[in-house]
């Protein structure tokens, strides 16, 4: 079975350094996946690569609804249907808040300015910053960035989801409602890969959780099943660590 | 003193070569915009390429940054108007002065803009990428109007240099404010047309430094966000 994103046999290198020793793994269609494991481990350069942000090596195969991630004119369009979420959010600093939303359907999707305006603002609605719309980003708190990140994501109406450690670069009091967005993004379809710290969340939210460590996967599991009884010694140790218990 | 005066601020003298002085600064400032164009356009069409172009033209780019930087206005000047007729390219005073003006100005202009546009964060870049957003898209919708604001008071100060250079081009017969001035001053046997010229040059180009000074003032200690 393959499945919606489909990973195999993935490695990268920085030079000599192996980032990514071979990953396989395969999402369904409207899945959660948490991505977690400790710093350096991959995990960020692992999503990096389904939208070819990062290239890799040869021999690695990435195929995203069929359609292989390859430089080129395919590329594109796999770019147009996975949204992406960063952790330092990347809103563009020159335009208003609605105008970061309605760039990329504008350019991309080539629909009018009323039906973009009209889906910013449905968006910006939804992710609680509809006042904001006409702000410029560096007016807003990292939190509400961060939804506008979301929702500026979400305009070009994609398939799947990256959220690259949405929430480690916010105060804490602002974590809380990235998460809520995120929460209620989750079980409408779209496929999410979620790389986090926020073990709550991917116990809550996600329908499978994976451990990465070292460039590898080491331990896959459902998250009751993964929180309570891993299976793995380093997913044990990474847990105790993070969990402080 | 009244010897002083008569010498170097005569008036009756100005007011003669007046009319040659004003015909001089047209030229001067028509040769100016048709150069500071030029020399932006091919400013940022060698920062393009010198970034982004494939290696053979990254490098072609980069050698012509470089020659053009080291290489004296005079010179290049020199060489367009008075070598190159020998290899069958024979251009007006205008159009060899626009030439040589334009091609060192856009290898000034280049470093300014790969500055700019390399001093806008990965991420805007990432985040364009990862919307779908196409190279050209990219840049004109993300990129270059957040190096702009960078770039603009560097690029006016080099525009600045392209007028006052344009005063090389009486080395090449072109009627310029300068070349007029020395003209009349041969006219008149008496040099207070090049102090007219100075002060028209003085003139023409303080508010264009003053401006830069505010420019810097207004995107350098803006929000940086």
């Amino acid at each position: 079975m393959t499945g919606f994103v489909s990973i195999r046999n993935l490695h990268k290198f920085y030079g000599q350094f192996e980032a990514l020793k071979g990953i396989d793994l395969d999402i369904a269609e409207g899945e959660v996946l948490c991505i977690v494991g400790p710093s350096g481990s991959g995990k960020s350069t692992l999503i990096r690569c389904i939208n070819r942000l990062e290239s890799f090596a040869e021999g690695s195969e990435i195929v995203v609804d069929g359609t292989p991630v390859m430089p080129g004119p395919a590329l594109a369009k796999v770019r147009a249907d996975v949204g992406m979420v960063f952790q330092s959010f990347n809103l563009f600093p020159h335009l208003t808040v609605r105008r970061n939303v309605m760039l990329a359907p504008l350019r991309v999707r080539k629909i009018t300015t009323a039906e973009a305006s009209a889906r910013a603002d449905t968006l910006l609605k939804r992710v609680g910053i509809s006042e904001q719309a006409d702000k410029y980003p560096g007016q807003l708190s990292g939190g509400q960035q961060q939804r506008v990140a979301i929702a500026r994501a979400l305009a070009m109406e994609p398939r799947v989801m990256l959220f690259d450690e949405p929430t480690s670069a916010l105060d804490p009091e602002m974590v809380g409602e990235v998460l809520d967005v995120m929460r209620s993004l989750a079980g409408t379809g779209v496929t999410m890969i979620v790389v986090t710290h926020e073990m709550g969340f991917a116990r809550q939210v996600a329908d499978r959780v994976i451990f990465m460590d070292g460039g590898e996967i080491i331990e896959t599991a459902a998250p009751d099943e993964f929180f309570s009884s891993p299976k793995e010694i380093r997913t044990q140790n990474f847990l105790k660590t993070v969990l402080n218990r | 003193m009244s010897i002083l005066i008569d010498t170097f601020f005569n008036i009756e003298v100005l007011e003669r070569s007046m009319p040659l002085l004003l015909k001089g600064l047209w030229v001067t400032i028509r040769l100016g915009i048709v150069s500071i164009l030029a020399g932006l356009a091919g400013g940022l069409i060698l920062a393009l390429l010198r970034l982004y172009a494939i290696w053979p033209l990254q490098f072609l780019a980069r050698i012509y940054i470089d020659i053009f930087r080291s290489l004296p206005l005079l010179v290049l000047l020199v060489i367009v108007y008075y070598a190159l007729p020998f290899i069958g390219i024979r251009m007006s005073p205008f159009w060899s002065a626009m030439c040589a003006l334009s091609m060192v100005s856009a290898a000034y202009n280049a470093e300014v803009f790969r500055a700019g546009i390399e001093a806008v964060p990965a991420g805007q870049f990432e985040a364009s990428e990862a919307l779908g957003l196409r190279y050209g898209q990219l840049m004109m919708d993300v990129i270059l109007p957040q190096a702009i604001k960078i770039v603009i008071p560097p690029l006016t100060n080099n525009s600045i240099n392209v007028i006052k250079d344009t005063a090389l081009a009486s080395v090449v017969a072109m009627p310029d404010l300068l070349k007029q001035a020395t003209q009349a001053q041969a006219l008149t046997a008496n040099p207070s047309p090049l102090i007219g010229a100075a002060v028209i040059y003085i003139l023409l180009l303080w508010p264009l430094v003053l401006a830069v000074g505010r420019l810097e003032r207004r995107f350098g200690q803006g929000k940086r966000t």
